[in-house]
């Protein structure tokens, strides 16, 4: 009943819509298989990933983050990606985007099917200096040679920008250098620049606040947001990306991936409770609720925890 | 997140951002006025604490008084403007509120901060203010399957028995403050009109009610409902008499709040740490979280008053007395474990 209720009681409410104030489409990007897990303790094993994916598939979401091609001595949790790659059902119409933090695993990735990769950029000198050990015009410049090879084999990439509002080493970041990262990634090639509050520390004051900076650089149709919840202003927060026109959100199923900054607290926003949100606001994304909730259940159970996602926790009698 | 190293758990600096550059602690900068100026949003937020009694109501464990006291003296010391103690009703009804006379006559009165209650009717009312109330709160419902099951008569017969308190209370000189429950949805009957809303809040309104608190009393409500919802009555209040009460069960609260204070709705309820779990939701949460709300409205230069490190040490002790954890992702975030280092 807790279920059907909720359903029924966030029918789509097309006058909001309509009144131009938010955007009529919204482009879910799900990222919960690779940055969710990869931030999740416990490592899952393959067929529990390939399942995950699968289930996802089958919820509307039309972009689904599967995997990273980095080192497994680095993120342990990724080391079985070219199986995964290789196991899931790719449906028509769906994108599965792999992360690619250079050359090399650019094409370990387009050997294991991959069609659409992204690279990883931050707005933090020292974030990158402790996260990858270079500069971000180093960073750049390893780009550089995904973009080219990219460019070559016809292959979208995706851009992401760390620390736009706010860094765990730096403190505050200017909205200044976060146009400047996201309009050299911009130029380099990415088709989209998804805007990472990394560490969840953004409200709505300095989410405008840097937009505004950047939809100087780069348009807005070409631009997402991935927001942490640890703070819990990430509604909040996509709520005026929204109002700002930026049309793509990052989220996660069941909320999965705390934050390493943060002992014990949460990461990611829940793409339950972001499509609740949307849905509310008449703003159409051909996710299916109740089959996304499912999965969520699914991978919480796998993994042995409880959701981060308040509608989930709603809706389920325990 | 790119290749970041899982070991890391601290980050010095990362402390030092919270404490200086992210305004934990600090009321808003002097120019932060024009900052939510520019922005359309109000100068400055009331916040009405309701912790120590809706929270509380909702908390299973029974908690003694001289920890709510406690609780209520260390809030008094935020800069909370409005801080809701206890409620005058059967403790048959609410037993955790059975010792609304204790508490009432044991907390220290801030000059400077309102202490409501709530009194369900005139009896409550005289017992309020012979243990020393000087502000009531009475609760309507926008549903009349809430108001039958919640306290077992119509709205209308419950308008009635608002009616007597409030006439007694203007005689007196006391403010009453009015809640409007189940105003984006109902556990019942599931949607609410929002015209239903508006015509309960303005026969609130209408009888003295010098504040209308809108609470979405099972957190379904979103951003879309609450706009519609508060367009409806705003054509019968004052902007200016209008609260909003937002649970968090849906996870909709922050967002649902940016969207009222957008239209200019300068006064938000919000409790302690999160308490106050949701009674038509097993295990869901309730209320959302004063330290939330805060750190969103510093954020936006609005101006509040409030310390925002006191009360996450508020929250900090009540969490320790009740042996849970905090529903508040701030403090979640910059204790370890929700509790303080």
């Amino acid at each position: 009943r807790g279920a059907r209720l909720t359903l029924s009681l966030c029918p789509q409410v097309s006058g909001a819509a309509a009144a131009g104030a938010f955007p009529k489409r919204v482009k879910v990007v799900e990222v919960g298989p690779r940055d969710g897990l990869q931030n999740e303790k416990n490592v899952v094993p393959t067929p529990v990933k390939i399942n995950l994916i699968n289930m996802l598939s089958e919820t509307g979401l039309q972009v689904i983050e599967a995997t990273s091609f980095v080192s497994p001595k680095w993120v342990p949790q990724m080391a079985d990606h070219t199986e995964v790659m290789q196991g899931i059902n790719k449906l028509p119409g769906i994108s599965y985007p792999v992360l690619t933090p250079n050359l090399k695993g650019f094409q370990a990735a387009v050997a294991a099917g991959a069609k659409e990769v992204s690279i990883f950029g931050a707005a933090s000198e020292l974030f990158t200096k402790k996260n990858i050990n270079c500069s971000i015009e180093e960073s750049l410049e390893r780009f550089d040679e995904v973009m080219t090879a990219a460019r070559a084999a016809s292959i979208p990439v995706r851009g992401y920008v760390s620390c736009v509002l706010g860094c765990p080493y730096e403190g505050k970041i200017s909205a200044a250098k976060v146009a400047e990262v996201s309009k050299k990634m911009y130029s380099m090639g990415c088709y989209e620049i998804s805007l990472g509050d990394t560490i969840g520390v953004g409200t709505p004051g300095s989410m405008k606040e840097m937009l505004t900076a950047v939809m100087k650089e780069v348009p807005v149709g070409a631009l997402a947001v991935h927001c942490h919840d640890t703070y819990g202003q990430a509604l909040a927060n996509i709520l005026i990306a929204l109002q700002m026109g930026v049309s793509v959100v990052d989220a996660s199923v069941a909320g999965l991936g705390g934050c390493p900054y943060a002992q014990g607290a949460s990461g990611n926003v829940a793409t339950e409770d972001l499509v609740y949100m949307l849905n509310g606001l008449g703003i159409h994304t051909g996710v299916d609720l109740q089959k996304l909730m499912d999965t969520g259940t699914f991978i919480c159970n796998a993994l042995n925890r409880r959701t981060n996602s308040k509608v989930s926790q709603a809706s389920c009698r325990l | 997140m790119g290749t970041v190293p899982s070991a890391l758990k601290h980050c010095l600096s990362y402390q030092h951002l919270l404490k200086e550059q992210l305004w934990i602690g600090e009321p808003a900068a002097p120019h932060a006025g024009q900052e939510s100026q520019a922005s359309g949003l109000p100068e400055y937020i009331k916040i009405v604490e309701v912790g120590p009694r809706d929270g509380l109501q909702n908390e299973k464990v029974i908690v003694p008084t001289d920890i709510k006291i406690e609780l209520i003296n260390r809030l008094s010391k935020t800069g909370l403007p409005a801080i809701e103690v206890t409620s005058f009703v059967s403790s048959k009804w609410v037993p955790q509120m059975a010792d609304h006379k204790e508490v009432m006559r044991g907390i220290e009165r801030h000059p400077g901060v309102q202490y409501p209650v709530l009194t369900p009717n005139l009896q409550g009312f005289h017992s309020a203010i012979a243990a020393g109330a000087t502000e009531v709160s009475v609760f309507g419902a926008a549903s009349e399957s809430f108001s039958k099951m919640n306290i077992n008569c119509s709205i209308e017969e419950s308008i009635e028995k608002f009616e007597e308190v409030a006439k007694s209370a203007r005689n007196m000189n006391i403010p009453v403050r009015g809640y409007v429950s189940c105003a984006l949805g109902c556990p019942y009957e599931g949607n609410i009109i929002p015209a239903k809303v508006a015509e309960v809040s303005k026969r609130l309104y209408s009888m003295g009610c010098y504040e209308i608190s809108l609470g979405d009393t099972i957190g379904v409500g979103t951003p879309g409902s609450m706009k519609t919802m508060l367009e409806a009555v705003m054509k019968e209040i004052p902007l200016s008499a209008l609260a909003v009460h937002c649970h968090d069960t849906y996870g909709q609260a922050l967002a649902n709040i940016l969207t009222a204070i957008q239209m200019g709705v300068a006064v938000v309820d919000s409790s302690v740490a999160g308490l106050g779990g949701c009674p038509y939701a097993k295990g869901a949460t309730g209320n959302v979280a004063t330290e939330d709300v805060i750190y969103m409205l510093n954020g936006l230069g609005i101006n509040t008053g409030v310390n925002l490190y006191a009360v996450m040490e508020a929250g900090n002790f009540i969490c320790a007395a009740l042996n849970k954890k905090t529903n508040s992702k701030v403090a979640q975030a910059s204790f370890n474990n929700g509790t303080i280092n």
